[in-house]
C-alpha cells in the first residue's frame, strides 16, 4: 500500500522542479539591467514613505482563526464519512450532536458580528 | 510501450527502472496538462472576444493559434525584477510554492477506470491537503514584496481562499458520505447506472456550492477581488514581472482545469457514459472511451469559467465573505445531515 505513495512523492519534487526550471530559464534568457528606480516598490509613482509590513484589520486574523476552527472539524468529519455505512444510525446521531455545538458556536460568532465585513 | 522501456533499461537496478517509469508516467501527465493550460488561455481570451463582440488574438498563426507560445517566449525573455526591499529568499520560492501544489495535485487523478499514476486510498484527503498548500504561495509572495498592494491582495486573497475552502471541504464530505471512499476511482464507480444516478442529483447543493467554491478558490471573477485591478493594481503579484509572473498564471489555470475535474469525477460521474441505462443509446455510443467523456465533462465546466468571468460584474469583498460564510457554509451543514440520513436510511437508487 505505501509503494502507490511513491508516485505523489516523486511527483511533488518534480512539481517543485518545474517551478524552479522556468524562473532558472528566465534568469538565463533574460536581460538584467536594474537601476535603482526600475527596483523601486512599486506605489502610483510616487515614493513609498513608510514600510508595506504595515497593521491590517484585525478581522483577517479573526477569519483566520475561525478557519481553523472549521477545518478541524472538517477533518473529523472525513472518517466518519466514509465509515457511516457501517455505524448507521448511531454514527449519524452522534455527528449530529456534534455539529449541533459546533452550530451554537457559529451562531454565536454571527450573533457577535465576527462575520461582519463593512 | 511500458514494456518497451522496461526492457530496453533492463540492465540498470530495479529500483532505478520504477523511477523512470513513474517519471516517464508523470511527464504523461504535466505535458498536456501545460499544453492544456496554454490552449485554456488562448481559449479565455478567444472566448471572451466572441461574447463582446470582438475576434480576440488572430495574428499569430492560424486563427491566433500560436498566440500561447508567443506569450510563453516573450515572458521568457522579459527581464525578472527583484524589488530592493524585497525579502529575496521568499519572493523566489511564493511563485514556486504556488505552482508545486498546482501540479502535484494531479498525482491522484484517475483519467479512466485503470488510467491512474497513484491510486491511493486516501486520494480526495490527499487533493484537499495539498491544493490547501498553494494558500502560502500568496501570502508569502504578497508579504515578500513589500509592497502595499502587494500586501493587501495577499491578506484578501488568504482570507478569501480560506473561506471558502470550509464549504468546499463539507461539499466533499458530502460525496464521501455518498461514495462510501476517499478513493477517486471508487467514487465515480459508486455512481454507476445512469445520467440520474449520478452524485449531481442527490448533492444538487452541495454540487452548486463546490463549484462556485472553487471559482473562489481560484481567485477568477466574479471573486477576483485579490487581483481587483481597478482597486489594488494586481494583487499580490503586482511587483513580479516575467516568468515568475506567468506561473501565478500557470498555476492559477492548472487549479482551474483541476477543480473543474473534480467537480465531473465528483459529481457528473467522472468517465461514466452519460447514455449508461438508455436503451439503444448506450450501445450506440459504448465505443466511445471514458477518458473521452471525462475530458469532454471537464472542457464545459472550463467554459463555465470563461462565460462567468464575461457575463458577472465583481462581487466586493463583504459581499464575497458574506456569501461564503453566511450562505454556504449554512446550507452545506444542513445538506450533510440529509445526506447523512439518506445514507443511513440507504435510500435508492443512491445509496443502497
Amino acid at each position: 500500500m505505501v509503494e502507490n505513495y511513491l508516485p505523489i512523492l516523486v511527483f511533488i519534487v518534480l512539481g517543485i522542479l518545474f517551478g524552479i526550471a522556468p524562473i532558472l530559464a528566465g534568469y538565463m534568457m533574460g536581460p538584467s539591467k536594474p537601476d535603482s528606480v526600475k527596483l523601486s516598490p512599486y506605489e502610483c509613482g510616487f515614493e513609498a514613505f513608510e514600510d508595506a509590513r504595515m497593521k491590517f484589520d484585525v478581522r483577517f486574523y479573526l477569519v483566520a482563526i475561525l478557519f481553523i476552527i472549521f477545518d478541524l472539524e472538517i477533518a473529523f468529519l472525513f472518517p466518519w464519512a466514509v465509515v457511516l455505512d457501517e455505524i448507521g444510525m448511531f454514527g449519524l446521531v452522534a455527528m449530529a450532536v456534534f455539529l449541533g455545538i459546533l452550530v451554537i458556536g457559529f451562531i454565536y460568532e454571527w450573533k457577535k458580528g465576527a462575520l461582519e465585513w463593512e | 510501450m511500458l514494456e518497451f522501456i522496461e526492457q530496453s533499461l533492463a540492465w540498470l537496478p530495479d529500483g532505478v527502472v520504477a523511477l523512470v517509469i513513474i517519471i516517464l508516467k508523470i511527464l504523461a501527465i504535466i505535458a498536456p496538462l501545460m499544453a492544456a493550460v496554454a490552449y485554456l488561455t488562448l481559449a479565455e481570451r478567444k472566448i471572451i472576444g466572441y461574447m463582446q463582440v470582438r475576434i480576440g488574438p488572430n495574428r499569430v498563426g492560424p486563427w491566433g493559434l500560436l498566440q500561447p507560445v508567443a506569450d510563453g517566449v516573450k515572458l521568457m525573455l522579459k527581464e525578472i525584477i527583484l524589488p530592493s526591499s524585497a525579502n529575496r529568499f521568499l519572493f523566489i520560492l511564493g511563485p514556486i510554492l504556488t505552482f508545486a501544489p498546482a501540479l502535484a495535485a494531479w498525482s491522484v487523478m484517475p483519467f479512466s477506470d485503470e488510467l491512474v499514476l497513484a491510486d491511493v486510498n486516501a486520494g480526495l484527503l490527499y487533493i484537499l491537503a495539498i491544493t490547501s498548500m498553494g494558500v502560502y504561495g500568496v501570502i508569502i509572495a504578497g508579504w515578500a514584496s513589500n509592497s502595499k498592494y502587494a500586501f493587501l491582495g495577499a491578506l484578501r486573497s488568504a482570507a478569501q481562499i480560506v473561506s471558502y475552502e470550509i464549504a468546499m471541504g463539507f461539499a466533499i464530505v458530502g460525496v464521501l458520505l455518498a461514495g462510501g471512499s476517499l478513493n477517486i476511482g471508487d467514487i465515480v464507480n459508486a455512481q454507476q447506472g445512469s445520467l440520474v444516478h449520478w452524485f449531481w442529483l442527490p448533492l444538487l447543493p452541495l454540487f452548486l456550492v463546490y463549484f462556485i467554491s472553487g471559482v473562489a478558490e481560484t481567485n477568477r471573477s466574479p471573486f477576483d477581488v485579490a487581483e481587483g485591478e481597478s482597486e489594488i493594481v494586481a494583487g499580490f503579484h503586482v511587483e513580479y514581472s516575467a516568468i515568475s509572473f506567468s506561473i501565478f498564471y500557470l498555476a492559477e489555470y492548472a487549479n482551474m482545469i483541476l477543480i473543474a475535474m473534480l467537480a465531473v469525477l465528483m459529481f457528473l460521474g467522472g468517465w461514466l457514459s452519460p447514455f449508461q441505462g438508455i436503451p439503444f443509446l448506450e450501445d450506440w455510443f459504448a465505443w466511445i472511451p471514458g477518458i473521452v467523456w471525462l475530458l469532454g465533462k471537464t472542457a464545459v465546466f472550463c467554459f463555465l469559467y470563461l462565460w462567468f468571468r464575461a457575463t458577472f460584474p465583481r462581487y466586493r469583498y463583504d459581499q464575497i465573505m458574506r456569501l461564503g460564510w453566511k450562505v454556504f457554509i449554512p446550507i452545506t451543514i444542513v445538506w450533510l445531515m440529509v445526506v447523512g440520513g439518506a445514507v443511513v436510511a440507504q435510500l435508492g437508487p443512491w445509496f443502497d
